[in-house]
């Protein structure tokens, strides 16, 4: 375990230190777990909004042709159809198929792309890129000069514009630049949490000020309550609760996408590294398959829980688990073999001593976001 | 942190209310439930049931964690606190009346001299 001395810290730490935040490692970083209560602050995103530090997360920038420089080579999804100020989620895969990392990548010019990776995967995925991209030159890691704030919820759009950022023709995955105090910030309309939400992107040094304003600024107006900070403990659940897979958890550099269910970001009528790899799994179906679950009750399912046929035979384990405040029951992740990845099928985790039952379900527990508004 | 006067307390941050030297209420500290978090899940016995001091009595769950209670005192449990089946934000909003666990027919109050006392439990905080 690393002590915290170790950990890295974003340019808004000593913001959450003086919001009193419960401060935890996660991925190298020193990162706000919750502020005022976990539950609360999923409810504040799910009904107004909330603000999320984000910069411990990567970003690269790849300058030239798609397919010239090899960045197309290297993600899993077709990228060289996107219009410019739209964004794109796939993988990098390895030549076995499986995930080094899944991404975002943004069309910024032409020939101009902006890659979001994972924190915990920064290096490793900058490695990938220096080894693998035809043109080295090209590249450029840009994580400890671009810091990154999301604006989550129903009401995150309001919040925005209020502030003078005029988002409101940014549609789902697109996004734009916007002049502030002399300096850029790129907002993305992407999120992690299946609500409407933006991605601000900007420079390290402004982070803070930017938090602050969204903070204390936002949300004057009549009827709207003001946007609140919000903590990773609030934002697991909130994805968890969308479906959406967490890198070392529901994908991995033993997880192929075909595995986690996500085949639709990966298209097989171009050429990337991993393809192969892919097609003869594809042919041979894959041996285990990403499900979701749902309790009979409150208790949820724990990461890497062992669960079981009604009769005793274990078929899989838990990837991640939580309890769900829509649902009011325990929900989880988790991979099982294949041939007992059936709809409404009943499983059993926990032990002998307190078997706790739960149906298989599709991935998204919760469909009643406001994503698309 | 709120601590009762006239509870006694485990290392394990449950607390217990001799009522009149037959029976006893338990639950967990305001200690516990803050580092917690909010609790989603209680597990409790069933009423009848023997159980051994110190031993495992039930189970709760967080947003955070999942966390055993054991009893700090040996005795039938008589009461079950049913009402944080659906309610268990009860244990975060008041754990030491609301948020009760289970009521004890005690076997021996004389076990109390085991547990801690209210100002033995606070240093016992402040050495943490």
């Amino acid at each position: 375990m690393a002590s915290t001395l170790d950990l890295k810290r974003t340019p808004l730490y000593q913001n959450h230190i003086s919001l009193n935040a419960k401060m935890a490692g996660f991925g190298g970083w020193d990162m706000p777990i919750h502020y005022e209560g976990i539950l609360a602050e999923h409810q504040q995103t799910r009904q107004s909004a909330t603000v999320f530090d984000t910069c411990h997360m990567g970003e690269f920038v790849i300058k030239g042709d798609a397919v010239q420089t090899g960045l197309d080579r290297l993600v899993s999804m077709r990228i060289i159809d996107m219009p410019v100020n739209s964004c794109r989620y796939g993988f990098l895969l390895n030549d076995r198929g499986a995930a080094l990392d899944d991404v975002i990548v943004f069309r910024v010019e032409k020939e101009e792309w902006f890659i979001v990776v994972n924190g915990a995967t920064i290096d490793k995925d900058a490695e990938h890129f220096r080894n693998n991209l035809k043109q080295r030159s090209s590249f450029e890691d840009i994580s400890t000069k671009a810091g990154k704030i999301d604006v989550q919820g129903p009401k995150s759009r309001e919040a925005l514009m209020e502030l003078g950022f005029s988002v409101g023709a940014i549609e789902y995955y697109h996004f734009n630049h916007f002049e502030w105090k002399g300096h850029s910030l790129l907002i993305s309309r992407t999120g992690y949490t299946g609500e409407l939400g933006y991605e601000i992107y900007c420079p390290w040094e402004l982070t803070a000020q930017i938090w602050e304003l969204l903070l204390k600024s936002a949300c004057r107006q009549a009827g709207i309550s003001r946007v609140k900070p919000a903590g990773l403990g609030a934002r697991d659940i909130l994805r968890l609760e969308v479906g959406y897979p967490l890198y070392g958890h529901e994908l991995s550099e033993n997880i192929t996408p075909l595995e986690a269910g996500l085949k639709r970001f990966v298209d097989f009528e171009k050429d990337f590294i991993g393809k192969e790899a892919l097609i003869k799994q594809q042919a041979q179906g894959v041996a285990k398959s990403l499900i979701g679950l749902i309790s009979e009750n409150r208790r949820a399912p724990r990461q890497d829980q062992n669960i079981y046929t009604d009769d005793g035979r274990m078929i899989g384990a838990v990837t991640s688990g939580t309890f769900s405040p829509m649902l009011q029951k325990g929900i989880a992740l988790a991979f099982v073999e294949k041939t007992f990845a059936v709809g409404g099928q009943k499983i059993y985790f926990g032990d002998d001593k307190s078997k706790n039952f739960a149906m298989i379900s599709p991935k998204t527990f919760f469909r009643g976001g406001s994503l698309k508004f | 942190m709120e601590i009762v006067e006239h509870y006694f307390y485990t290392k394990e941050h449950e607390w217990v209310s001799i009522e009149d030297g037959e029976t006893a209420v338990m639950g967990i500290t305001d200690y516990a439930q803050e580092s917690l978090g909010d609790i989603t899940f209680v597990e409790l016995p069933e009423a009848g049931l023997e159980i051994e001091q110190f031993g495992q009595v039930a189970s709760v769950e967080s947003v955070k964690a999942a966390s055993d209670i054991f009893s700090p005192m040996s005795g039938e449990i008589i009461e079950i606190n049913a009402g944080l089946e659906s309610h268990p934000e009860l244990i975060n909003k008041s754990c030491y009346e609301k948020g009760w666990l289970i009521k004890l027919k005690i076997s021996d109050a004389e076990e109390k001299s085991s547990l801690m006392t209210a100002d033995e439990y606070r240093s016992f905080l402040e050495s943490l």
